[in-house]
């Protein structure tokens, strides 16, 4: 027989990563439900996800470009600017929350059956990708209204979606787990996403920000890993940016994503044996 | 190797019972920052104790490919733990598990159901849930339909089912699994006679024809009896019996009369009446340990009356699982027999005891009993039934709505 299952305390299964394929279905049907859910109940539910991104542009514009005078050297709209940081930076700050609160919104699930816990908050990411199109139209429109064409980099894009994925990703399955274990853990999460706003190029820019650090310093700022990610996002959106991934310090934010990532995972599959006893 | 698709050695699982807090709420940080700093100022003795509890130890046995096993025991005795590790959602703490094929369990019906969806959708979420892949499902999905009866209603969301369409359709889907192994715990206790027949029946059906193995542990005799041919008993967190259903079963309810049926047996003639027996029976006058919330049971009590007065009365009480108090009645005078009668739709389901003891009121207590006469309800359909997981008290508040 092809299913042999041992169960013995602290076994790190073998074939982990294989149930975790043979879940697959389970994974969709998750993501298919919390969408389904989410958008279901609630007409506002669409128009929350473009009402959101919209309002933060909008007041952004007016604050930074308009009274602190930021943006006014290029020659792209400050709109577009603004936005091009909106997006990644409101893709993270939704994946992360969704993905924190993920495990405990599902204790009834964790504590009857048995499936590999990981796909919970994979899935709830899911929910996030539908926030991000939605985003990305509103982009589009922009586009359109200030008669912009983007560059060609913008074909690049995917793969700071990935990044972005992986940077809300990592952090948000540590914090779920720590969620099971100490509830208090949900009040740190929007203190994050508040905090790291004002951390990341989506007010300014990454070019107005390294001429005021000291060049010894700038290696903290890059720490943040949604400065690789907006950065990124940047350069594919608007016109005549550097290249990110032609300077060293692009890769600190993407060694310090992958560290997370690899960390949460590390710590997830430690704990997650025993989330049906603390949950 | 044998062909024995579960091997259980040495299986045990410890829970830490924390002291500190006595609510059972979740832990903070917050807590335990203050608490660890707490611990550097204090001594070491004065940190708030902690108890081990070992909810299984040292269970072994073997089960035969397409046997179905009945599990058994008293509440506490480690069955749900035991089920729990068996199906992988927690991890032991002791011990080791070899099993030869999936496993699916069906810890409570309509698991992962979402209220929004609708039926249909319900069916794929919950199948997928249960291990089954959506081709499966497909496949499969006229046959769970038809098995639920549900079809009217498919379009419909769930939230607006019944509860008995609700675990209908969620045992449906749980009953068109094809895992090699399925463990169930006590579904068959819900839902109208002829449905839980045709549960029964599928499980049968499972085990007997397409040689699968089935774990079911359940508080319904008759129903391990009919369905499992051997059984364990657990008693404590350990396998007190492992044998032929019959044997196990006898030995249990044999177990469980000794503790429901209180006789004593040395009689204190010196005291002015003193209390001989305490049994439960059902209007019929039959001896019963179980009862099921909406049936009438009576209490009887045997005394023996040596010196006639006129103060003296008899005080009951009844306590739950937790030997929490739950209501208490008081005759007036005694008797050499006394009945009182309760229920229907009294007491919730869970085990609960008797308190009882005569006393002249404020002048003195004559004889006392503490926590005799065990007896279980169990719930066959009430509406609280769908909110069997949480605490809801210990008896129906009978109450009048009124909408205005």
């Amino acid at each position: 027989m092809d299913h042999r299952i041992i169960i013995e305390p602290g076994r790190s299964e073998k074939n982990y990563w294989k149930d975790l394929w043979r879940y697959r279905e389970l994974f969709y049907i998750l993501s298919w439900r919390d969408v389904k859910v989410k958008y279901k109940q609630t007409v506002l539910g669409v128009v929350w996800a473009v009402l959101r991104p919209l309002l933060t542009m909008i007041v952004f514009t007016f604050v930074f470009g308009r009274m602190a005078g930021m943006g006014a050297q290029s020659t792209v709209p400050y709109a577009i600017i603004v936005f091009a940081g909106m997006l990644p930076w409101n893709f993270f700050s939704i994946s992360l929350t969704e993905c924190s609160n993920s495990l405990v919104g599902n204790t009834n699930l964790i504590t009857k059956v048995y499936f590999p816990r990981m796909i919970i908050p994979a899935s709830s990411v899911i929910t996030s990708f539908i926030d991000f199109f939605i985003s990305f139209a509103i982009l589009i429109l922009l586009f359109i209204v200030y008669g912009y064409m983007p560059p060609v980099e913008i074909i690049y894009m995917p793969l700071f979606w990935i990044f972005a994925f992986l940077a809300s990703f990592g952090p948000g399955l540590y914090l779920t787990a720590l969620n099971v274990k100490y509830r208090d853990f949900r009040y740190i999460i929007p203190f994050i996403v508040q905090f790291g706003l004002f951390i990341s190029p989506v007010g300014f820019t990454t070019e107005t920000m390294v001429q005021k650090i000291p060049s010894d310093w700038q290696w903290v700022y890059y720490l943040n890993p949604m400065v690789g990610v907006i950065d990124g996002f940047r350069w594919c959106i608007i016109k005549d940016t550097p290249n990110p991934m032609l300077h060293y310090p692009f890769y600190i934010s993407l060694g310090v994503t992958l560290f997370l990532v690899w960390l949460s995972i590390y710590q997830f599959r430690k704990m997650e044996k025993n989330f049906a006893d603390m949950i | 190797m044998s062909d024995a698709i579960i091997k259980v050695e040495g299986l045990g699982k410890r829970y830490i019972i924390s002291h500190e807090q006595p609510t059972g709420s979740y832990t903070a940080l917050r807590d335990v920052i203050s608490n660890k700093a707490k611990g550097v100022l204090k001594k070491k003795e004065q940190l708030p104790p902690k108890e081990e509890f070992w909810a299984l130890k040292d269970v072994n046995f073997e089960i035969k490919k397409g046997q179905a096993v009945g599990i058994i025991g008293r509440n506490g005795a480690g069955k749900s733990t035991l089920l729990k590790v068996l199906s992988r959602i927690t991890e032991p703490t002791t011990g080791r598990i070899e099993m030869n094929g999936r496993v699916a369990s069906l810890l409570e019906v309509g698991t992962g159901f979402h209220p929004e969806l609708t039926g249909r959708e319900n069916i794929f979420l919950n199948g997928a849930i249960l291990g089954m892949g959506r081709a499966e499902i497909r496949k499969k999905f006229d046959e769970i339909v038809e098995f639920s009866g549900v079809e009217k209603f498919l379009d419909t969301p769930v939230k607006r089912y019944s509860s008995g369409m609700y675990v209908r359709l969620a045992f449906a889907v749980a009953a068109h699994l094809e895992p090699e192994i399925l463990v169930v715990d006590e579904v068959l206790a819900v839902g109208d006679a002829e449905f839980q027949k045709k549960c029964l029946g599928k499980m049968n059906e499972v085990s007997k024809n397409e040689g699968r193995t089935v774990i079911f542990v359940s508080h319904d005799i008759a129903a391990i009896r009919q369905l499992c041919a051997t059984c364990v008993l657990l008693k404590n967190g350990q396998v007190a019996k492992y044998a032929e259903s019959s044997l196990v079963v006898s030995e249990y309810l044999k177990n469980k009369e000794a503790e429901s049926f209180y006789q004593n047996k040395n009689i204190d003639t010196s005291k002015d009446a003193v209390l001989k027996k305490i049994y439960l029976t059902n209007t019929a006058g039959e001896l019963k340990t179980t009862f099921n919330h909406d049936e009438e049971m009576v209490l009887h009590f045997e005394l023996a009356i040596h010196k006639k007065s006129e103060k003296n009365n008899l005080f009951i009480t009844l306590l739950d699982q937790y030997k929490r108090k739950v209501a208490s009645s008081e005759s007036q005078g005694l008797a050499e027999k006394m009945t009182i009668k309760f229920g229907p739709n009294f007491l919730v389901r869970g085990d609960y005891s008797v308190n009882a003891f005569i006393h002249s009121p404020g002048v003195e207590f004559v004889h006392m009993l503490d926590d005799v006469c065990n007896f279980s309800i169990i719930d066959n359909g009430s509406k609280f039934m769908i909110y069997r997981e949480h605490d809801y008290g210990n008896v129906f508040l009978n109450t009048t709505w009124i909408y205005q």
